[in-house]
């Protein structure tokens, strides 16, 4: 189809056709005062060379992760992607399909879906996982909306581990659905916290690990202490790729986990499209939320992939669906379980404990500089240090420097009282040159 | 026994209330996957949604044919869903409830009212 715009022929055709003098007209009814009263003020249009030539200038502002030292983790993690994934993906067959409406017909899909699933289910430790949600931070609201469902309860703590943009976003959603969320004071090793906070009115607590300050917190004494309240624990990450190496959330007590996905076959993607991994009890499955793929033998006996429990969702249960998602992040899902499948079980372990390793390496070399204090006491990958000074300007200065050397907890959580406190993260494609270039840049800012 | 137009049955005895669905209705909706139930205690109204029987083909609301307050809800659904088709006007009870008046009962209809009520769906 070609795209051509009206002609001022067509346009007074139209209007002589509605009975209206002027395009104006069509518009009485906006307030003349939130009215445009000329055109906006743009250049005028120009020829395909022209506009790259512009465009690739504005982009060339931009300083991409990986063409330098780059030390931001915070819930958005840089790692190698294979390009295989990015070539898998980008098969028609995959890259052009939606979410199945008629899912049946499209066994391919659904087939991932299931492999996704079971990969989850591995990863996080419980037996039952969807086909995925939007993110991280709106799996983690789902997570919570769920448990008030299951104990009927309306009141989620949440701790101060919690990444901070998790804790708003479970809060714009949560608090819609009549769930009060009370997160805790930000703090750096306090998950169990959490367990003083727990009343008969509490739906469900939930804390990360590693939480947003990268420590790591076995939770099982947190699980125990939720249980005995009627209480359910959700467990939170936001690096994926902890779970190579750590308990996984099932084997501490979870009722529910959730956690980002990007780190596994996605790119930082300027934030998003992400994709939320999210896994329950098997009691627990009729109140999840998301599409859920289940196997089955077909009428010949072969074995066969359906969409199971659809009447939990919105199209069939409606104003009583389990939630209003209705769609997966189907491509980044693809992209997480193809690198899932290169990595195997063993790959991810490797993977992760190459992770903790550089992120050592950067410990020592920020501990061994005046002035610098580790925060954090058990790190996967990334941890906090407090500098002597506010961090928000050194992060600028240094970024003027060619490091970008992390994400200030001021930016995350403004008036925590943090203001001094950087977050940092290391990961396997972080070389030693720029540990050394990092180490080397702070050093000369603080002895300034 | 007495029935509504919704296809639930009540059953009094004393001032307790057995709910259920009719066979009707169990036929209808097709093989039943999950019962939903209230809470214990909850207090409902009548034409409150109370409930929800779930089948290979719907999902849908059982509402209250009468008010009162949740005394039993039958558990053995849980793991026995298919009872409400094998035995929909028995062991496939939904909820009992405690009869706030006995007389909305006696409103409902009878079973040839019922039955002659289905003669024109």
């Amino acid at each position: 189809m070609r795209y051509l715009p009206l002609t001022e022929t067509d346009r007074v055709g139209m209007l002589a056709t509605i009975g209206a003098a002027t395009i104006d007209d069509l518009f009485v009814d906006v307030p003349a005062s939130a009215r445009l009263s000329e055109p906006v003020d743009l250049p005028a249009h120009s020829g395909e060379l022209e506009v790259s030539r512009a465009l690739g200038a504005l982009a060339a502002q931009n300083r991409a992760a990986g063409a330098g030292p780059f030390f931001c983790g915070a819930g958005a993690y840089r790692h190698h992607v294979p390009a295989s994934v990015d070539h898998l993906i980008q098969r028609s067959e995959f890259l052009t399909s939606y979410t199945p409406y008629q899912p049946e017909i499209a066994q391919g899909t659904l087939q991932v879906l299931f492999e996704f699933q079971t990969q989850v289910a591995a990863l996080l430790g419980l037996p039952v996982a969807n086909a995925s949600m939007y993110d991280g931070s709106t799996a983690c609201a789902e997570a919570v909306m769920m448990a008030a469902r299951v104990t009927r309860r309306r009141k989620a703590v949440l701790s101060g581990g919690v990444h901070p943009h998790y804790a708003s976003a479970t809060h714009t959603l949560a608090h819609s659905a009549g769930v009060e969320t009370r997160r805790l004071a930000a703090a750096v090793d306090g998950e169990a916290a959490v367990i003083a906070a727990i009343d008969a009115e509490t739906a469900c607590v939930v804390v990360q690990t590693p939480n947003v300050f990268g420590t790591v917190t076995d939770v099982s004494a947190i699980a125990e202490a939720a249980h005995a309240a009627g209480a359910l624990l959700i467990v939170v990450a936001t690096e994926a790729v902890s779970l190579g190496v750590l308990k996984s959330p099932g084997e501490m007590g979870a009722d529910i986990a959730v956690a980002e996905g990007q780190s596994i076959g996605n790119g930082l993607n300027f934030g998003g499209p992400y994709v939320g991994l999210m896994a329950c009890r098997e009691a627990l499955i009729r109140q999840m939320p998301g599409r859920l793929c289940g196997e089955t033998v077909d009428a010949a006996g072969e074995r066969g992939f359906v969409l199971t429990l659809s009447t939990r969702e919105q199209h069939i249960r409606r104003d009583k669906a389990t939630s209003n998602i209705c769609t997966n992040s189907g491509l980044c899902a693809l992209a997480f379980s193809i690198h899932m499948s290169l990595l195997g079980g063993t790959g991810l372990a490797s993977l992760a404990r190459l992770n903790h390793a550089k992120a050592r390496s950067l410990r020592a070399a920020l501990a061994a500089i005046e002035g610098v204090e580790i925060l954090t006491p058990r790190l996967f990958n990334e941890f906090a240090v407090r500098l002597p000074a506010a961090a928000a300007p050194l992060v600028e200065t240094l970024a003027a420097k060619g490091v970008i050397a992390g994400v200030p907890v001021s930016r995350l959580d403004p008036g925590a009282g943090f203001d001094d406190v950087l977050l940092v993260c290391a990961t396997e494609t972080t070389t030693d040159e720029d540990i050394a270039a990092f180490a080397r840049a702070l050093n000369e800012e603080i002895a300034r | 026994m007495r029935f509504t137009k919704d296809h639930e049955w009540v059953d009094l005895v004393g001032d307790t209330a057995t709910i259920g669905i009719t066979a009707y209705a169990a036929e209808q909706l097709g093989d039943v996957v999950f019962v939903e139930a209230p809470e214990v205690g909850k207090v409902v109204k009548r034409g409150d949604a109370m409930a929800v029987v779930e089948s290979v083909k719907a999902a849908s609301d059982v509402f209250a044919p009468i008010a009162g307050e949740v005394s039993a809800v039958n558990e053995a659904l849980a793991d026995k869903p298919e009872t409400v088709n094998d035995v929909p006007e028995a062991g496939g009870w939904f909820v009992k409830l405690k009869v706030a008046d006995p007389a909305e009962v006696a409103a409902l209809m009878d079973r040839d009212a019922y039955e002659a009520f289905l003669q024109t769906l």
